[in-house]
């Protein structure tokens, strides 16, 4: 029997031959690639980078107070108490990274499954869940980010939370779209046709066909949360000093805009840095893996 | 043939209808009864987008039926949920138009085959199972090496036996086959109706075959169902059918195929079949039949037996169509005067 090739191209790739020219594919992605090394880079130093310094984070250096950039003992400068500026920026980094990854799990996991069942069950219910999706996407999410943020004690915890409640719609409306129209494709029908359990359909057959934009869509979500919380402990409603985060470091650099500006512009950049860093990876990752999303129906 | 007592498979004006915009609705399939013996092979032919799936689909309830009634092994399944369906579907099993699709290609063919045992017989052994998957792959022709593999390295008609190995382990009384060669190269095609058809005769399977070639039907099936916009419009023994249509459609379809049907005049279906929301008034054939007159716009012809066990929906049982075992040619008016 000849190898039926004609059969293969209007079909899903395989699943073991197609990794590897997606893996090309992301190699190839130069805008990805910056992103997936300014992110390792950024999380290695975070991780490390405070035990190498000589400074400790609260560290007062009186006699090198306001003292800028590159022009000084200290490498990225420091504030106005003299505390080095790089060590506060990596630690920051630690919470804001960790606040990132973190509401991105949870909304991740939420998303997942609220899609999945309004997906797979369908019906009023899930009509109405989706409804009720797109309201609240229709929403500016930093104005639920803020209301939610005025109600409740901020914290690492709670900013999680929060960051994680307004996000995981999306994640949640991709993941239903795809398991309603994955439901309707032969291996579905064939699995439902044997007559196998609600849970082995959708744990088994579906859900491991919609892991593509599940992760593309959970490294927008970091970027996101990076810069939600920013935005938040900016307007000091998100993580609240001595504990620092890249937003609240912002907050406190307002009051020297004119005459310590590096304040402002550290953080500043490494913010855009993470952020742009996580969705060139998301973008990458989504051309990388398109051709696999657009399997035939 | 139908055989003993009551059979297998009794499907009474079954119709499944969808809904579409604008409020109007689709009749995918629409009045359709028919019965299956156990051990007996109906095929279900007619043009694309005629309702064959859509009837396989409802009648193994994959899909709700919105009127009419299923029975099955003497249980009316019709409005069985989802969960009183499990222990019905290990006698009832479908196999695929296109072998590919229907496989998970991440999954090997030994979990692919585990999952039906899993399913309907938990309570067996690790040993057991690898014992009935090397057994159901003999049964389909392939080598118990196939169980490691992975779906995409087979050839299409050995994926075609994966999908139908996956539908017997189980030993079903009903198989639904869903067009099961038209994706295949021709020359796999006839290696896989064999293998049916030796199956049917070793395990006294049912089976429901659908296509749209008249000729690999008529090659497999103990009756044939023809069907147009949803609806039984002729039903008979494959060896009458052939012999002697009583359906215009049926004419058509015989002229319409090259190899059994290509040395007298041919009947060209004429134009497009129509869309099954708006079917033409009366006769739903009408538009495109070589012997319609004004009065078959006027009412739905009923499937009427017009020989023992020879039901067609033709208010015209005068005509004397031909067939490819009965080639004569064409006269439309033949029998008017
Ligand atoms: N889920 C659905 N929603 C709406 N319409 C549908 C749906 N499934 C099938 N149809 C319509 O029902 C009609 C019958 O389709 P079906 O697939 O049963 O035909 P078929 O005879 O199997 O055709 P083919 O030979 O192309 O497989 C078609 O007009 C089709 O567009
Ligand atoms: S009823 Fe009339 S239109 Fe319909 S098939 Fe018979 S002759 Fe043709
Ligand atoms: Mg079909």
């Amino acid at each position: 029997m000849s190898a039926a090739a004609p059969l293969g191209s209007a079909l899903p790739a395989p699943a073991r031959g197609a990794r590897r020219p997606a893996l090309r594919r992301f190699m190839r992605h130069r805008l990805a690639m910056f992103g997936l090394a300014a992110i390792v880079i950024l999380v290695v130093a975070c991780a490390i980078g405070p035990y190498l310094s000589p400074y400790g984070p609260l560290t007062i250096d009186l006699r090198h107070r306001f003292q800028p950039p590159f022009l000084g003992p200290h490498l990225l400068g420091t504030d106005q108490l003299g505390r080095d500026l790089l060590v506060r920026l990596l630690l920051a980094g630690r919470i804001s990274l960790t606040v990132g990854f973190a509401a991105m799990g949870l909304s991740t996991v939420f998303g997942v499954i609220v899609g999945l069942a309004a997906g797979f069950y369908g019906g009023w219910a899930g009509t109405a869940l989706m409804r009720f999706v797109d309201a609240v996407l229709c929403f500016p999410q930093i104005f639920l980010l803020l209301t939610l943020a005025a109600l409740v004690s901020p914290g690492v915890l709670t900013i999680t939370l929060i960051v994680a409640l307004t996000s995981w719609m999306e994640v949640a409306r991709v993941v239903e779209g795809q398991i309603r129209s994955l439901r309707e494709r032969d291996f579905a029908v064939a699995a439902e046709a044997i007559g196998v359990s609600d849970t082995h359909l959708m744990l088994r057959e579906l859900l491991p066909n919609v892991m593509a934009p599940i992760v593309v869509a959970a490294t927008l979500t970091v970027a996101r949360a990076i810069l939600l919380e920013s935005y938040a402990s900016y307007l000091g409603y998100g993580i609240q000093p001595p504990t620092p985060s890249w937003g609240n470091m912002l907050n406190n650099a307002q009051e020297y805009l004119t005459s310590a500006p590096w304040l402002a512009i550290v953080p500043g950049i490494v913010i855009t840095l993470a952020v742009t860093g996580f969705n060139f990876l998301g973008d990458g990752l989504r051309d990388a893996l398109d051709p696999r999303l657009d399997i035939h129906r | 043939m139908s055989g003993t007592g009551a059979p297998l498979l009794e499907v009474t004006d079954l119709a499944k209808h969808y809904p579409i915009t604008g409020g109007r609705t689709l009749r995918a399939v629409d009045g359709v009864s028919f019965t299956l013996g156990a051990g007996e092979v109906l095929g279900i032919v007619g043009e694309s987008g005629s309702g064959k799936t859509t009837l396989g689909r409802t009648v193994l309830r994959l899909t709700a039926a919105s009127a009419g009634t299923i029975r099955f092994r003497g249980e009316e399944i019709t409005d069985y949920s989802r969960r009183r369906m499990r222990p019905v579907r290990r006698h009832m099993q479908l196999v695929f138009q296109d072998p590919y699709a229907s496989l998970n290609p991440r999954m090997s063919v030994e979990q692919i085959l585990a999952i039906p045992l899993q399913v309907h017989e938990p309570g067996l052994k690790r040993a057991e199972r690898r014992d009935r998957i090397e057994a159901v792959l003999s049964t389909v022709g392939l080598f118990p090496e196939a169980a490691s593999r992975y779906p995409h390295e087979f050839s299409g008609g050995q994926r075609q036996r994966v999908g139908i190995a996956r539908a017997l382990i189980c030993n079903p009384a009903l198989l639904v086959a869903d067009e099961p060669v038209s994706a295949l190269d021709v020359s796999v095609q006839a290696q896989v109706v064999n293998l049916l058809l030796d199956l049917r005769q070793r395990l006294g399977l049912a089976i429901l075959f659908i296509a749209h070639d008249l000729a690999v039907v008529g090659l497999i099936s103990d009756r044939v169902a023809v069907m147009y916009l949803g609806r039984i419009v002729e039903i008979a023994e494959t060896t009458t059918l052939f012999a002697r249509p009583r359906h215009p459609y049926t004419e058509a379809l015989f002229s319409a195929v090259p190899d059994i049907g290509g040395r007298h005049d041919r009947i060209l279906l004429q134009g497009d079949i129509p869309s099954p929301v708006s079917p033409p008034s009366g006769c739903p054939f009408r538009t495109r039949c070589p012997y319609a007159e004004a009065a078959c716009a006027e009412a739905l012809p009923p499937l009427v037996e017009r020989a023992p066990g020879h039901f067609a929906a033709c208010r015209r049982p005068e005509l004397t169509l031909s067939s490819p075992l009965s080639p004569q040619p064409v006269s439309r008016f033949a029998a008017d005067a």
